[in-house]
């Protein structure tokens, strides 16, 4: 019987800092035990929980693709006891990883389909696994037009920068990326992202659909956009927080309603979002 | 399924004989209440009780369980490794359960063993427990089991049940389980009288005149329920103090947390409460039950609306009383029950909308 409270141990491998505030840092992981990393087999979208011994866990989005081998990355803000405590970790630290956990954005569903991807400030992560999934070579045919709009405050706080970069030269998507307000040597839009969004984002159909992931506020006014533009609920793909423990259905806090966030979700259409009572 | 008759006075030499093979629990007085504990040599089950204090789920789950353990020692090998501490899986076998908390177990394991994930604590200790339950003869005045897919001489999660008539025990063996515990008692028993069990269990359910109706539950709309007025009335009163929670033999939810003590360190599974703002909140400061009727509403949605939509197997409460018994500001899931049972939306729509 597999026990899915014990993590997989993992050594750090990198850490580098995301944004210029410092207050995000990407670490590398890389798996101990020959056979872990296959084991942990994970989709676009889905989390994992960061363990870390003698401090406790914290469920983070996979931010490296599944088309990259070898290690899984993490973006982590610093926010509360474990986040902060992973911050001051080093290269070379012993620490633990339990998943994949959760499902995942419906890959199977939007193949054929057009794809805008509208992201936020640091919750672009699983996002940035999803772009990596599609563009890769063998992918990305089974897509059709894939659209990006992505907003920091300012061009040091867009995670992943020199990617987002190399995205912005390929035909083959279309990055809107965006900032708050004029920064020297800004080429790109100025604004917040839903107003970007009404302004760049293809019209909504039936063969395409949105991922929305960012803060709050962003999420409450880029949802009327998208209703604008002509996206249906069920078109409308999001991924939720709540507080967790165990990951995988069991614990009980994560509930919005019937469903669990950790093991249901964190990935629903808004169409399901809004028949629950919307409890996180 | 075999009917015995077991002889009073032959009782304790069984259980002498179970000792070899099965660790036994069983009901023990402790001050004025009652409560599930190992039987030590010697050591007979209390069986002049009603109902424990807190249900025996704790008896598969318990209230604290080292789950993990790691070295924080640089310079041992697995430092910071996180390692199972296996769920102890001697054979055990719980005396005196009764029929509401045996079902009870039925229900958690809706939870603890899925398809996807199972907690090898909860699997492993449940594989290894033997229930020999205890059929409720003089329910209390809270009891309200038999309208609840339950019963005082209700069979489900049990292997054996035993029924108190005087100078006997009629016992009802019931499972594969049942039969080897009560091969190994090696009692010297003759049949039992199933006509006098039936008449019993007619009778013991006749005394449970304490009802719930769960009828329109399935049909009413989540968000209809969740909308509803009544939540400001029945959450007015809660202290959140998790009572109900913790003495619920339903209650599954838990909390992970480690402790460390010099250069090594343990993770716990703890039971959690739903009543406790704790529960949900967010590291940024954002709680989605923030408020105590959004969590009092969460306790009763879940058991009463939640939990029937997802495994449409009835409500999940067995009817044991001890939340009615033991809120300090008698909150009543009972009358809850009725509000959500009979809760119609529409009445209180506007009539202009209509």
């Amino acid at each position: 019987m597999q026990n899915p409270y014990v993590p997989y141990p993992v050594r750090i491998d990198d850490i580098a800092i995301a944004t210029e505030d410092k207050s995000l840092k990407t670490f590398k992981f890389v798996f101990l035990n020959a056979g872990d990393e296959e084991k942990f087999s994970y989709n676009a979208g889905q989390f994992a929980e960061l363990s870390v011994a003698g401090i406790g866990e914290i469920p983070i989005g996979i931010a490296s693709s599944p088309v990259e081998k070898g290690f899984v990355k993490f973006t982590v803000f610093k926010a509360g006891v474990v986040t902060s405590h992973l911050h001051n970790m080093k290269v070379g630290d012993i620490m633990g990883l339990r998943g994949p956990l959760g499902n995942w954005y419906p890959w199977d569903l939007l193949e054929g389909k057009n794809i805008l991807i509208v992201g936020g400030g640091f919750a672009f992560t699983t996002l940035r696994s999803s772009i990596v999934y599609m563009l890769n070579p063998e992918n990305r045919p089974k897509f059709g037009n894939i659209d990006v709009v992505y907003g920091a405050r300012t061009p040091g706080m867009l995670l992943y920068k020199d990617e987002l970069i190399q995205w912005e030269k390929r035909d083959d998507i279309n990055m809107h990326l965006t900032i708050d307000a004029p920064a020297e040597g800004w080429e790109y839009n100025v604004g917040f992202t839903p107003p970007v969004t009404e302004q760049k984002a293809p019209q909504g159909d039936d063969d395409t659909y949105a991922i929305v992931c960012g803060p709050p506020v962003m999420i409450k006014f880029t949802l009327p956009v998208l209703e604008k533009l002509g996206y249906a609920h069920d078109h409308i793909i999001m991924s939720l927080e709540n507080r967790m423990k165990c990951g995988f259905g069991m614990c009980g806090r994560c509930g919005i309603g019937k469903e669990l966030v950790c093991k249901d979700g964190p990935v629903f259409t808004l169409d399901q979002i809004n028949q629950t009572p919307r409890e996180y | 399924m075999k009917l015995v008759s077991i002889d009073k006075k032959q009782w304790e030499n069984g259980l002498d004989s179970l000792r070899a093979s099965y660790r036994l629990l069983g009901p023990s007085k402790e001050k004025d209440y009652y409560s599930f504990k190992h039987l030590q040599e010697g050591e007979q089950p209390d069986f002049s009780f009603l109902n424990t204090r807190l249900s025996p789920k704790s008896l598969l789950f318990p209230q604290s369980e080292a789950i993990i353990e790691y070295s924080l020692d640089s310079h041992e090998e697995d430092h910071h490794v996180m390692k199972a501490i296996e769920a102890d899986a001697s054979p055990r076998a719980v005396l005196g359960i009764r029929p509401c908390d045996a079902k009870a177990v039925t229900l958690v394991n809706l939870n603890f063993d899925t398809d996807a994930y199972k907690d090898p604590y909860w699997v492993k200790t449940l594989a290894a427990t033997t229930f020999i339950g205890l059929a409720c003869d003089e329910p209390k005045s809270t009891c309200f089991c038999t309208s609840v897919g339950c019963g005082p001489y209700h069979e489900e999660g049990l292997d054996l049940l035993l029924v108190d008539n005087g100078e006997t025990y009629l016992a009802k063996i019931l499972t594969e389980k049942g039969e080897k515990f009560f091969k190994t008692a090696s009692w010297d028993t003759h049949d039992g009288d199933t006509t006098l069990f039936d008449s019993k269990k007619e009778a013991a359910e006749a005394k449970i005149v304490s009802t719930v109706t769960t009828n329109n539950l399935k049909s009413q709309d989540i968000l209809d329920l969740h909308g509803a007025p009544f939540w400001e009335e029945v959450s007015f009163a809660c202290l959140n103090c998790g009572t109900c929670t913790y003495t619920c033999p339903t209650c599954w939810c838990f909390d992970l947390q480690d402790e460390v003590h010099g250069n090594s360190g343990k993770r716990f599974k703890n039971w959690d409460s739903c009543m406790f703002p704790l529960f949900t909140l967010h590291t940024t400061g954002h709680n989605p039950r923030d408020t105590k009727l959004q969590r009092v509403r969460q306790r009763f949605m879940h058991k009463l609306k939640y939990f029937v939509d997802k495994y449409d197997q009835g409500i999940m409460c067995v009817g044991c009383g001890r939340c009615v018994n033991q809120c300090p500001v008698n909150i009543d899931i009972r009358r809850v029950c009725a509000l959500m049972n009979d809760y119609k939306a529409d009445e209180l729509a506007c009539v202009v909308q209509k």
